[in-house]
């Protein structure tokens, strides 16, 4: 084992983060800094990829904030900032990457819900 | 004694307490030992030779063996100097460790560069090249002019050329040290460290710290 790993084994998974995959809709409260105060934030959205191992590993959601504009956020996966992740609802996508729906809109851009 | 030699392990990042990510060079540092003291009565400056990583006797010459067995420290591969002042407590086959180093120390780090072979100007001094376009051929990293013309009738000397580049000595000035761990030999620092992995570094006290300022009272 090198030093690095051990230096990246010290991190402890966040117990507020559950297993996450592609195509998950989830509500990421993060702790963001306005000027003095701390606040958390929802982020709303799907899980369109999940990226990187070790200390940089990082996923990408993507919502529809107003006026149908897409907004996606990448979170760090080990960032103390994340409060919790909850997810919503799992969908059954055929992808690790879920660039395509950045071209759709509306009822083309649905997933369909994955079945347990 | 703030100076130590060590191996470059790689990068990553961690998180300071903000919740910010820093991105850190992981450095395999010592154990080392004090293996000479240069002293101005016999070799006309100050400084502190230290060995790192050991090695099977063997793998030394009967030199090199000579030399380790008058500080009486294990078979080493590598030996550096460093420039300090001896201090006192510096005694020859003391151990040094990572723990010389605190959170937060300023620290300067050499290495050698990675070698980049025979470089053309571009790569070398960053030279914009020529156009792409316009009917340009043959000229999109070339170096342009390289001098007036039979007025001067040569080329200044020192002007920029292609020619090898990186292989060299080269010190990261400055860095924070962010991860101490003795029992791990672990050393992190904040940002890049010359050199590729598994490349030889000279971590020291930085040079421009306040903390050396202050102490020398400037």
């Amino acid at each position: 084992m090198n030093l690095i790993e051990s230096l990246e084994r010290q991190l402890e998974p966040n117990p507020n983060i559950p297993d996450l995959h592609p195509g998950d809709t989830v509500n990421v409260h993060a702790r963001i800094i306005e000027g003095e105060k701390e606040r958390v934030q929802v982020f709303k959205g799907t899980i369109i990829r999940m990226r990187g191992k070790g200390a940089g590993a990082n996923f990408t959601v993507r919502r529809i904030a107003s006026h149908g504009i897409g907004v996606e956020r990448t979170f760090l996966l080990h960032s103390p900032r994340l409060e919790k992740v909850q997810v919503v609802r799992q969908a059954r996508v055929r992808r690790a990457q879920l660039y395509y729906l950045r071209e759709r809109r509306g009822k083309r851009a649905r997933l369909r819900e994955k079945r347990t | 004694m703030k100076a130590i030699l060590g191996k470059k392990v790689g990068m990553t990042q961690i998180f300071d307490e903000q919740g910010k990510a820093i991105p850190v060079t992981v450095i395999e540092a010592g154990p080392c030992y004090v293996t000479q003291l240069r002293t101005l009565e016999r070799d006309g400056y100050q400084a502190v030779q230290v060995g790192f990583e050991q090695v099977h006797p063997e793998r030394l010459s009967g030199g090199e063996k000579g030399h380790l067995s008058y500080s009486s420290v294990p078979p080493l591969r590598y030996l550096r100097e460093f420039r300090l002042r001896v201090e006192d407590e510096i005694e020859e086959g003391q151990r040094v460790l990572a723990d010389v180093f605190e959170v937060g120390d300023q620290v300067d780090v050499v290495g050698t560069s990675k070698g980049r072979g025979f470089a053309g100007v571009v790569k070398r001094y960053g030279f914009r090249g020529g156009p792409k376009t316009h009917g340009q051929s043959d000229r999109q990293r070339a170096p342009g002019s390289i001098g007036a013309g039979t007025g001067q009738g040569r080329v200044w000397k020192g002007q920029r050329m292609p020619g090898r580049m990186g292989n060299a000595r080269v010190t990261a000035q400055n860095l924070r040290v962010e991860v101490v761990d003795a029992e791990r030999n672990l050393l992190a620092v904040r940002g890049s460290v010359p050199g590729a992995r598994g490349g030889l570094l000279m971590i020291t006290q930085a040079r421009k710290s306040k903390e050396l300022f202050k102490q020398r009272g400037e």
